[in-house]
């Protein structure tokens, strides 16, 4: 992927997720990271090579929550369903299902305006899930949340991918995130970007909380650390 | 009392807890309105006692005697024209007038300036087409085309009418333009991967959000408008009087309180029309806009 000013944001990058499966893309900032999932999803033309995705709907949580100021959480949540043409009735059911499911409930009619950052991201989250996507693209969408709410956050998305499972690439900054999250972690060089490792994380779903300050994990973290290090 | 001691943004809040704790809250959440309309009102109250007496000092003390009459006292204006009959009933007549002509106009320019601006968004070369001449038609002197409308239109309503449209419409078109382009890069990616028509996104995104800056607008528009219909008044003079007629007669009788009091009239209709539109806009945008006061 060369953009028209000359930049070369993405070399020889080739990789395939299959459903169940929840990849993790890790990276320096300025890797090419987040125009790897735009070119996924279609928001952007890859110069050279090809993106499938054998879905008809995508999820793509995106690094705001983007949700729509003057609408309400619940005016969000139909949106999706409105723009493909759900009829009221259905959109209404399926939009509080999925407002529940991100434990919204409660705040159906209030404006983002008056949402904390966790509990816009969480209705942006609750916006895609009424689509019931089969793939989800996920784009550093708790890197702005301090870490309480983004552990939270992580164990809600771990519940909803257990049961759901789709399949899920997720754009982190955080090593350990994408360690905790993920079936698999792609590691990726600064720009161009490449995939400079591939490292399998050997753990089911769902997943226990405890799993975060277990050893196996926080050597897998330091197998992700020591392959970043070695392309900065 | 726990409310006396809150700031005036949190008194919103402090009412609801007050209403939940305490039975005998209904009172006290009257008594904070008022206040709140007060603290709206006074500072404006004050300024025009202060400007009333600037207004006295001059008029009494600076303005030598064989010219008084050209700088009534505000007491002259209040005895012939405020307090006078026969005035008050003239300048309501014509009161009526001008704000129809105001209000008639704003309306057509409100359509045309929401056409021009969806269709200067829709298609880049008409924007650009567009732009100079509606700079231009703001900087137009309108009294010097006037004698081409009269060719046109001859003296009539429709020929105010096009002073008051094209002194109100730029703010129109141009802030709905902007609005419409200032939408979040994200909500358009949203909007594409939803593959949502241009029409949609119209509806759905540019339109909703350009709300706030129309509004902004809008509202200049508004105070414009009444200067409008007093200039097109003031030219094409025909028909029954509106104020622009009356500020003319009165002048050319020397009528001097009766003409302050017109001109009175017409700053109360500028700020009429101008408090309409922000109360419609901050209706339509305050359970979501910062800009927005929150409902009390």
């Amino acid at each position: 992927m060369t953009f028209p000013d000359g930049t070369a944001a993405l070399r020889d990058v080739s990789f395939s997720v299959r459903p169940g499966e929840f990849t993790s893309v890790v990276g320096p900032s300025g890797c090419g990271k987040s125009t790897l999932l735009r070119i996924a999803a279609g928001l952007e033309r890859a110069t050279a090579g090809s993106a499938r995705v054998d879905a008809e709907r995508l999820g793509f949580v995106f690094q705001d929550p983007t949700l729509l100021p003057w609408r309400t959480v619940l005016g969000n949540a139909e949106l999706l369903l409105e723009l493909h043409g759900v009829p009221r009735d259905e959109r209404r059911d399926r939009a509080l299902e999925a407002i529940a499911a991100v434990g919204l409930q409660g705040f159906e009619m209030h404006h983002p305006k008056r949402l904390s950052g966790g509990m816009r991201m969480r209705a942006s989250l609750a916006r895609w899930l009424t689509l019931d996507p089969p793939v989800f693209l996920f784009d550093e969408p708790f890197g702005a949340l301090d870490e309480i709410t983004r552990e939270k956050l992580n164990e809600e998305l771990l519940r909803l991918f257990s049961d759901k499972r789709f399949a899920a690439v997720f754009v982190t900054h955080s090593l350990f995130e994408a360690v905790y999250m993920s079936s698999r972690v792609l590691v990726m060089s600064s720009r161009p970007g490449r995939i400079v490792a591939d490292i399998a994380v050997p753990f089911g779903y769902p997943r226990s909380q405890d799993l975060r300050f277990d050893p196996a994990m926080s050597e897998i973290a330091g197998e992700v650390s020591s392959a970043l290090r070695s392309v900065w | 009392m726990k409310a006396d001691l809150r700031h005036d943004e949190h008194a919103a809040a402090a009412d609801t807890l007050e209403v939940i704790d305490a039975p005998g809250a209904a009172p006290q959440r009257r008594r904070s309105r008022v206040r709140h309309a007060l603290a709206l009102v006074v500072p404006a109250l004050v300024t025009l006692v202060l400007l009333t007496f600037v207004w006295w000092v001059i008029a009494r003390f600076w303005v030598s005697s064989h010219r008084s009459f050209l700088a009534p006292t505000p007491g002259k204006v209040l005895s012939d024209g405020l307090l006078d009959s026969r005035t008050m009933h003239e300048i309501s007549a014509s009161l009526w007038l001008t704000t129809k002509l105001s209000l008639f106009g704003l309306g057509v320019a409100i359509v045309l300036g929401v056409v021009v601006g969806i269709a200067m968004f829709s298609w880049k070369p008409i924007e650009r087409a567009a732009y100079p001449y509606l700079v231009a038609l703001q900087a137009v002197p309108v009294l010097a085309i006037a004698p081409m409308l009269t060719i046109s239109f001859g003296y009539s309503f429709w020929a105010k009418s096009i002073i008051v449209i094209i002194i109100s419409f730029f703010p129109i078109p141009t802030t709905l333009l902007l609005g419409m382009k200032s939408v979040d890069a994200g909500l358009v990616d949203l909007f594409r991967l939803s593959k949502a028509s241009w029409w949609t996104r119209l509806w759905k995104l540019r339109l909703p959000n350009a709300l706030p800056s129309l509004f902004a607008g809008l509202r200049i528009s508004a105070g414009l408008s009444v200067i409008g219909a007093i200039v097109g008044e003031l030219f094409f003079q025909q028909g029954r009087p509106g104020l622009g007629q009356r500020i003319y007669d009165y002048t050319q009788n020397m009528q001097y309180p009766q003409l302050y009091t017109a001109i009175i009239f017409s700053s109360l209709l500028g700020i009429a029309i101008f408090t309409v539109f922000g109360w419609l806009g901050n209706r339509a945008i305050r359970s979501w806009h910062e800009s927005a006061v929150e409902n009390k």
